[in-house]
Order: structure tokens, then sequence, then C-alpha cells
């Protein structure tokens, strides 16, 4: 380290994770009791889901917090990850312009609601950066027997909030998590047009890197952290956390709201 | 007009309360900008010097080459420099990736090239009459090169404050090498990324104000020291 170093030597835990982790605020609540009781830094590397599993792949970090549940089995399957275990969960809503000229209002499923954008070829904005959301809008565009194309379909290659506020800003429809939906609500006029399905269901999950594929991470902190996000205390911080007396993340057991 | 004067605001109430993490990431940007320059200024003079006061075969291709350098994207660099550091990379050892240190390999890469074209082109502007002047008056080749050197200082010094503007304004090696982690590797230009990304417009643009303040600060102390 080079003098004037802004940093003190301390553990530090490297996790790659999804930007609606951060961006919502969570982390900036849920991460600081763990950092105390271990005297350590969590690195918080906020990509999407797709990037984040890299990251582990590669070894460049300790533990991914993610959602996508088929990568996030073939990242274990394929011995990057080890112990993945259920963290919380929250759901993805289609949004758009609150005047919905595809009129996807009173449609019967997500897909359903995805025929009628490309059938009147209304604006949507993609994540288009593989994170968990579009793999979801990738999952519900094969449902609908589409494949996206053309003028209409605008392919951000941004985060979450960046994708949002596109979609605001060309009146377009788009697919969020609810938890960062909630987070930018003030900051633009899209409504949730489609909720509800059970194909909308968003689960998030924390893996540890595999410490015999990459004997440099840092395992035992990892596992500490895991325990942590999935023991009585980070439940009760995820379950409290709350945007406008609205909770983002919910998470099963004890602290189970029902709603 | 709203949205100017919200930033204004909001640059004032950042600085007046010195907020932890703000400050952080002012003191990130400087100490990886003065460690990167630092850097670049040993390896961009030197080269400046050498191709400018010696004469070889293809000289003409190396100085196009050098100017060429300048045009190099940051995210280029940072992705190169991310395929040398990152744990599947030949350096990977040595745990660089999201570290400030990676972001001041990236910096000092990125800048050496500005440093090195500055540096080259006042020697360019002055050889003509001080070396030989030098020479004739009894220095050896050494000695005449380091009169040289004291006579264009100020174009050298100009050449590192350029080279300081590129890297603390720069934003695709910090967020690509660094991962913008707060309280770690976050400087001002990943942070104004990072609030536009959040709709936080206001306090973005207030990170920009803070930013060009602290430029000019830098290059009045520069100016300072050239004076004397």
């Amino acid at each position: 380290m080079l003098p004037g170093s802004p940093v003190l030597a301390m553990e530090r835990l490297r996790m790659s994770t999804t930007t609606s982790t951060e961006n919502s605020g969570l982390l900036a609540v849920l991460l600081p009791p763990f950092e105390k009781k271990h005297g350590c830094k969590v690195d918080v590397i906020a990509v999407g889901t797709g990037k984040s599993l890299k990251l582990g792949e590669t070894g460049d970090v300790d533990v991914v917090f993610v959602h996508a549940r088929k990568p996030e089995d073939k990242f274990v399957a394929d011995g990057f990850g080890v112990n993945r275990r259920d963290v919380m969960y929250n759901d993805f809503v289609i949004l758009g312009p609150p005047d919905d000229p595809a009129g996807i209002r009173n449609t019967v499923s997500a897909s359903d609601a995805f025929a009628r954008i490309a059938a009147a070829q209304a604006r949507f904005v993609s994540r288009g950066d593989e994170s968990g959301t579009h793999q979801k809008e990738k999952e519900i565009w094969k449902a609908a027997g589409i494949v996206p194309k053309g003028k209409w379909y605008l392919e951000a290659g941004q985060g979450m909030g960046e994708v949002i506020q596109m979609a605001a800003q060309v009146r377009g429809y788009t697919l969020a998590d609810r938890g960062t939906y909630i987070a930018y609500r003030k900051k633009t006029d899209l409504a949730v047009l489609r909720q509800g399905d059970k194909g909308l269901w968003n689960p998030y999950g924390v893996i540890a890197v595999n410490p015999a594929r990459h004997p440099h991470v840092k395992h035992g902190l990892a596992m500490k952290f895991i325990e942590y996000l999935t023991g009585e205390e980070g439940r009760r911080i995820i379950a409290d956390f709350k945007i406008d007396g609205e909770p983002l993340f919910f998470v099963h057991g004890p602290h189970e709201v029902k709603h | 007009m709203d949205f100017l004067l919200d930033s204004l605001r909001a640059s004032l109430y950042l600085i007046v309360t010195r907020d932890p993490a703000f400050c952080h990431a002012v003191w990130t940007s400087l100490y990886v900008s003065f460690w990167s320059i630092i850097f670049a200024a040993l390896l961009g003079i030197p080269a400046g010097l050498a191709v400018g006061l010696t004469e070889f075969p293809l000289k003409r291709t190396v100085i196009t080459g050098l100017n060429s350098l300048m045009a190099v994207p940051t995210v280029l660099i940072g992705l190169l420099v991310y395929g040398f550091i990152s744990r599947q990379g030949p350096f990977g050892g040595f745990g660089l990736l999201f570290t400030p240190s990676a972001i001041i390999v990236g910096d000092a890469l990125l800048a050496a090239p500005i440093v090195a074209n500055l540096a080259l082109s006042s020697v360019r502007g002055a050889n003509a009459a001080i070396l030989p002047t030098a020479m004739t008056l009894g220095g050896d080749r050494l000695q005449s090169v380091l009169t040289l050197v004291s006579e264009i200082r100020f174009g050298m010094v100009a050449a590192v404050i350029a080279g300081f503007g590129r890297v603390v304004s720069e934003v695709g090696v910090a967020m690509m090498l660094g991962g913008n982690i707060l309280g770690y590797t976050r400087t001002m230009t990943t942070a104004i990324a990072l609030e536009t990304s959040k709709g936080e417009f206001a306090l973005g643009i207030a990170l920009g104000i803070v930013l060009m303040a602290v430029a000019l600060a830098v290059n009045v102390i520069f100016q300072f020291l050239q004076r004397k």
C-alpha cells in the first residue's frame, strides 16, 4: 500500500451482487452489523447477476449474492460455488406508462402482456445485460413464443435503475424487480401494469465461492456471512427494511410477512 | 433552474457537513491520481526525452505511435489491465483487482502517453539551441541534458498537469478496475456515475462541482510551484 492510502488494513470480504440489493439501499443497513461483529469490511461490487457469477467463477470475489435460480444452480453444479442458501425474495413487475398504450392492464399473464406489447410495437426497454432481470425477461418472451426484435425493442445494457428511468423517458414498458421499482417510484411516473403471476417470483440466493477451486478466497468469512444473512439478525433486518412504509424484500420463517 | 440550484445546495451541503463517504471519495480520487501521475511521469518523461533527444530510424513512426496512444479509450485500458490482474490473469496472484492499486496501474498507463508526448514536444521546441550551447560550454552529454531539462521544466510540469487532469476526470478505468466499492475504491467520478444511475442527478452534479473545484485547486498549487 502506498503512502497516503485512504484505507486501513482490515480483513475484507469481497462480494459481487446484483444492482438491486445495492441501489435499493438494503446493503447499507444489512452490512454494518456484520462488519462490526467480525471487524471486517465487506467490499460490494454491484453488477448484474451474470457478471456477479462470472466474478465468482474467476475467483475475483469470495461470495456472490444474486437472483437467477437456474444460473445459480449451474454455478454450484459446475463446482464454482458451495453452500447455496435462499436469502429472501420479492417479485418482478411489468412497468409501463400510466395510459398503457399497448393495453396490458387486463391481460391474464406476463407472457400475454409481453405478446400485446410486441403486437402493438410499443417501446420496451430491456436490460440487455444478462442480469437476473434480463434472464427473467427472456424467459417470458420465450413463453410468449416471441423473439423480440425491431425498433420498438431497446436493449439498454444498463442497470435496473437506469432502465426504469429510460423507460419513463421514452414512455415505454420494462420488467423490473419490485425492490428497485419502489426505490425509484418517486423519480418516475411509470405504473405497475402487471404483477402477481407465479412466473414473476424473484428469489435471491447467496453462494460461497468454492475454496477447493480458488484456494485464496476467504471461505471462513464467506461462510460466516452466509450464516449471518440467513440467520435471525440478517432476516430481521431484511424484513424490517422499508421504503415509504413498504417492504422491499421478504424472508421465509419467523419474520415472514404475508402479502 | 431548480435542478441547478438543488445541485449547488447539495454540493455546499456535502462540503460543509464533510460527509464521510463523500470525503473518502474525494481522498481516493486524489490518492489514486497522485500516485498514478507519479508513475506516469516516471515512465513518460524519460520516454519523451529519449525520443526527443536521439536520432534513430523510424523515429517519425514512433512519434506517430506515441501520439495515437493518447487516443486509447479508458475502458480499453481498463479491460486490458483487468485481463492481466484478474485471478485468471498472469498477475492474478497479487489480488490487485478491485483495489485502489489497480486503478493506479490503469491510470498510470492512461496518462503515460500524454506525459511522454508533451515532454517530447517541449524537448523538440527547445532542443535546437540549448543542447549544442551546453556542449560547447564544456558539459558532457549527461550534464547538457540536465541543463536542457531544467530549461524546459515548465513544459515538464505542464505535461504532468495535463496527465493529472486526464486521470482525475476519467471514469472507465476507475469503474472497471476499482469496482466502485463504497469507502474503498469509490472515486468522485464513479460516485457521479452511480448517483446518475440512481436518478440522483442533483447529487451527481454536486459531486461534479466539487471535482472541478479540486482540479482548480490542484492547478493553482502547480502554478504556484512553477512561479517559484
